[in-house]
């Protein structure tokens, strides 16, 4: 008889930690955890094979609060700590938790390159236009005019585009979305574990504290319909319940939304989305209300090579074999010292 | 035709007459940075290993890549010290300057030894070439040298000759002049040329045409030097093989021999060589190296920046592999809050620092020890590590090993310092094989009984290496103080001065894990003990060695360990009525020395980007008794 072992499915309270979450109440940020929950169970992961990495802020204490290995690092530098992990141990399932100040100010260069390298991991930003855990400074993603202690008549800044900025950097999967439609963004959550290489995803995350109702333009109950554009491959770009679309502006190369039905638009007339299209999804990425919807769902994804470049058999690369490394010791010129004679 | 057919002159008598024998001598060869220097520096080191000497080398070159032509920054330089004794140098002063050109006469001619010989290129001697490298006049013939033994020989046109019939343009013949001079120079000390031949025929395996011109102008040096002496004019030397321990060699520069180091110690551990680092001078060829070992199971990642370098290096140490990074001074500061990281996470982590001079750019090619207290201290929070240093190219195989064996009992950082200097010179180096050296194997946690990723070994302190992947044992670990017991986050004001404490205690410890302090050379009390640490170790251990061959009492002390300091450091120093520290720095070693001994240490610092002479230590031996 040989013993067989059942297999063991692992449930969402299975991927939480015995540690007191500590967020303020109200955060986004328990939302996206209890997604990523659903979303670990749903995929069938394991704990013991699962790494979260993160940096510092609100979101980087993710880790913490999961039941699976995870290492909370330092400011900014969660994808380069992940990338050894991943490039040590390539059969590992590998995410990174960030936000907009962690990832894309003082982290920028290394998000940067683990979107180029496309290490197989996903990526998950926190984006809450603020930094938290500092007390409210605006961040490289605040819009233009934000008032923070840091920014007291307004910033002068333009924001980053998350999305746009994970497009210009060579990312193969970029998707977005909202911290409280839990359905679509566990959907999101688990195509971007089935892609092969760096899936970033940017959630709109309310912080309550410093930037409440941040996304309200677009995340409000009342103007939900209007303002989110949720994408699908192969699927027309409808949005407003079907009632409006994007299409190509005639004769430009910009977007347009219409309303099916007026000045002579069909529904013939509505893009339908592709997903391998990059050109697409940056000017997806680019909407922005209040005169456009937001994109949100899997925007570009075209899956290509990815780091590690083998694909993950078992565990650690077996050691050097000693007459390997002294052969390897031997090449080039080599002399040999005899004993002299008489000793 | 006969007279360039290389096997048909390899096989001519070599001597006809008597050479002088030396016991040791100096080389320089200097020229343009185009020359190609370096190349036969470093072929002219190999056949005299291979003829059974022993020797150091020391390439000295512009941190331009290609400065214009015939400047005296663009002079390039190699050094080699052999003989029939062991060598512990590089050597002060060269016997034998070779001047490719007036910039390279220019440069180094002050450095040459009194009574030396030059030997120089006329062809190059254009009044144009004399007057780029600021002479005012022509230096061979308005009579400023008349004090040097000079050599002159047109070996621009020489070399013309020998490859005239291959037929190469002006440019390519004239690219054969390095191996004109080689063949010369192979010819004074009575070199074989075989394996250089042979290495040429492979080198240019792609163009047998130009491997066949090379040969021919290395031959063409050679002979050159059997005529003139036949005409009297010219010397041979012979120096006789030294009495080295029998065995196989390579010669290594100590950047290779950190590699090697870095791949046999992982594999005595049993763990896979996982290695980030961005490219920065002088400490780039260990990457280039590692690179090239995938088929060892190393895996090397070219790092956005140095932070990510050691940010992956930590990252794949949490997953199990041994991670390493390498820079130096300025990567070194920017990797220095993830070093913090490391020491809180109670990771095993080498970082190696080829240090050069500094700060900030500093002179990125020439060397420097000034590093130590930033190895030793630069870093946030109280975060105390083990710093290891190499004294010579062939040491830093044994001190990547050691560096790996400490970080993996103690999981902790360790810091390698290196140097310039040694990082580029290269030494004999008897290598070991593999099996001869003892493993140390790394034990992975896997039992989940009891597990906390804190609970720590009573007698190292350190705590088990859970590795993700590893069932049962999933945990989370972080740069916010975690609690003694559980490994959760604590805030606990109590916690933090146990963790505190403990961390300290942890690297204090390794104190009974490396081995007493021992005199190098000399009697272990007396009047003047020398100390050193890292590339000193070669001039300081030479001068004292000629200081107790004229009968006076010094004694060498190098440190290879410098946090934490072997355990009867104090003890030993107390011995000595007078210590002086010799460091290329403004005395780091020395503060700490006194800080922690209350000793009464005197200072020989250098700041030049040049590594001590022994003439200088000698000196300061001399003032002192």
């Amino acid at each position: 008889m040989t013993a067989v072992t059942p297999q063991v499915a692992f449930v969402p309270k299975d991927f939480a930690s015995d540690q007191e979450v500590r967020w303020c109440p109200g955060c986004g940020d328990y939302a996206i955890l209890k997604a990523t929950q659903k979303a670990l169970a749903d995929v069938g992961a394991t704990p013991d094979s699962t790494v979260f990495v993160s940096g510092i802020g609100c979101s980087s204490r993710f880790p913490y609060y999961l039941a699976t290995y995870g290492f909370h690092t330092i400011h900014g530098r969660a994808p380069a700590v992940a990338t050894g992990v991943k490039l040590a141990r390539p059969d590992l399932d590998v995410w990174i938790a960030t936000g907009d100040g962690d990832g894309l100010s003082i982290g920028g260069n290394h998000l940067l390159h683990v979107l180029r390298r496309n290490v197989d991991l996903q990526i998950l930003l926190f984006n809450n236009e603020i930094y938290g855990l500092t007390k409210g400074q605006y961040s490289p993603t605040s819009h233009r005019g934000t008032h923070s202690p840091s920014s007291p008549r307004g910033t002068q800044e333009e924001p980053v585009s998350p999305a746009q900025f994970a497009l210009g950097a060579g990312g193969r999967f970029v998707a977005r979305a909202i911290d409280t439609q839990q359905k679509p963004l566990v959907e999101i959550l688990k195509a971007a574990h089935a892609h092969r290489g760096a899936s970033f995803i940017e959630i709109f995350q309310n912080c309550v504290v410093y930037n409440d109702n941040a996304f309200a333009t677009f995340t409000e109950r009342a103007v939900a319909a209007e303002m989110q554009l949720w994408v699908a491959h192969g699927k027309p770009l409808l949005f407003a319940n079907g009632a409006r679309g994007l299409r190509l502006k005639p004769g430009t190369l910009t977007l347009e939304a219409v309303t099916i039905g007026e000045a002579g638009i069909t529904a013939e007339d509505i893009l339908v989305h592709d997903q391998t299209s990059k050109p697409l999804a940056l000017m997806l990425a680019a909407l922005e209300p209040p005169a456009m919807p937001v994109a949100l769902g899997v925007l570009y994804c075209n899956p290509t090579a990815c780091l590690p470049m083998a694909p993950a058999e078992g565990a650690i690369v077996l050691p050097a074999l000693p007459q390997r490394i002294d052969a390897a010791l031997r090449l080039g010129d080599t002399w040999t010292i005899e004993p002299r004679a008489g000793g | 035709m006969d007279e360039i057919n290389p096997s048909a002159r390899s096989q001519q008598p070599k001597h006809t007459l008597s050479r002088l024998p030396l016991e040791s001598a100096v080389v320089r060869f200097a020229g343009d940075s185009g020359d190609g220097i370096q190349l036969i520096g470093n072929r002219f080191a190999i056949e005299t290993a291979q003829s059974g000497n022993d020797l150091a080398t020391f390439p000295d070159f512009p941190a331009e890549i290609r400065a214009p032509v015939g400047t005296t920054f663009g002079v390039s330089a190699f050094q080699i010290n052999f003989g029939a004794r062991l060598i512990k140098t590089s050597g002060d002063a060269p016997d034998v300057l070779v001047a490719l050109n007036p910039a390279a006469l220019k440069v180094e001619l002050p450095n040459l030894k009194r009574g030396g010989t030059v030997i120089v290129d006329t062809g190059s001697f254009s009044e144009r070439n004399v007057r780029k490298a600021g002479y005012a006049a022509n230096p061979l013939t308005d009579g400023s040298l008349a004090d040097v033994r000079m050599i002159t020989i047109d070996i621009s046109r020489l070399t013309l000759e020998s490859v005239k019939p291959f037929g190469l343009s002006q440019h390519d013949a004239l690219r054969c002049k390095n191996m004109w001079v080689l063949g010369l120079v192979y010819w004074m000390y009575g070199r074989e040329r075989q394996s250089t031949t042979a290495w040429l025929g492979k080198r240019f395996a792609s163009d047998p045409l130009v491997a066949e011109a090379n040969i021919a102008a290395l031959n063409a040096g050679h002979a050159y030097g059997e005529t003139s002496e036949l005409a009297g004019a010219m010397t041979g030397f012979s120096v006789a093989p030294a009495p080295l321990p029998p065995g196989t060699y390579r010669s290594v520069t100590g950047a290779e021999a950190l590699a090697w180091g870095l791949v046999v110690g992982t594999h005595l551990a049993g763990l896979k060589l996982f290695f980030a680092s961005y490219p920065i001078t002088p400490a780039s060829p260990v990457l280039h190296l590692l690179a090239r070992q995938t088929e060892l199971g190393v895996t090397t990642l070219q790092a956005e920046d140095e932070i990510a370098a050691v940010c992956a290096a930590i990252g794949a140490s949490f997953a199990g592999a041994l991670g390493v990074t390498s820079s130096s001074g300025p990567g070194m500061a920017l990797k220095s809050e993830a070093i913090s990281l490391a020491v809180a996470a109670e990771l095993p982590l080498v970082i190696l620092n080829t240090q050069r001079a500094g700060p900030s750019t500093g002179l990125p090619t020439k060397t420097e020890q000034s590093d130590l207290n930033q190895a030793l201290y630069g870093r946030h929070g109280e975060a105390p590590l083990v710093v290891l240093a190499a004294s010579s190219p062939a040491d830093c195989f044994d001190v990547a090993i050691e560096a790996i064996r400490l970080a993996v009992r103690a999981m902790t950082p360790v810091i390698v310092l290196s140097d310039g200097y040694i990082g580029n010179a290269t030494q004999a180096w008897r290598f070991p094989a593999v099996a001869d050296l003892d493993a140390f194997p790394v034990r992975h946690e896997v039992n989940p009984e009891g597990f906390s990723p804190y609970r720590r070994d009573p007698e190292t302190l350190s705590r088990p290496w859970a590795v993700p992947g590893t069932p049962g044992l999933a945990h989370r670990i972080g740069g916010i103080e975690r609690d003694y017991e559980t490994g959760n986050i604590s805030y606990s004001p109590e916690n933090h001065q146990r963790m505190t404490d403990v961390r300290a205690e942890k690297i204090a410890r390794i104190a009974q894990a490396i081995p007493d302090q021992t005199v190098t050379l000399g009697p272990n009390n007396g009047r003047l003990a020398l100390v050193g640490w890292g590339s000193t170790f070669g001039p300081i251990n030479r001068a004292v060695g000629l200081a107790l061959d004229r009968g006076d009492a010094v004694s060498h002390i190098h440190l290879r360990y410098l946090s934490p300091l072997p355990a009867n450091l104090g003890e030993l120093l107390a011995g000595f009525e007078r210590v002086l520290v010799v460091e290329g720095n403004n005395g780091q070693l020395r503060a700490l020395l006194r800080s922690q001994y209350l000793l009464d240490a005197e200072g020989l610092n250098k700041m030049t980007g040049r590594p001590f002479t022994i003439e200088e230590v000698e000196r300061a031996i001399r003032d002192r008794l």
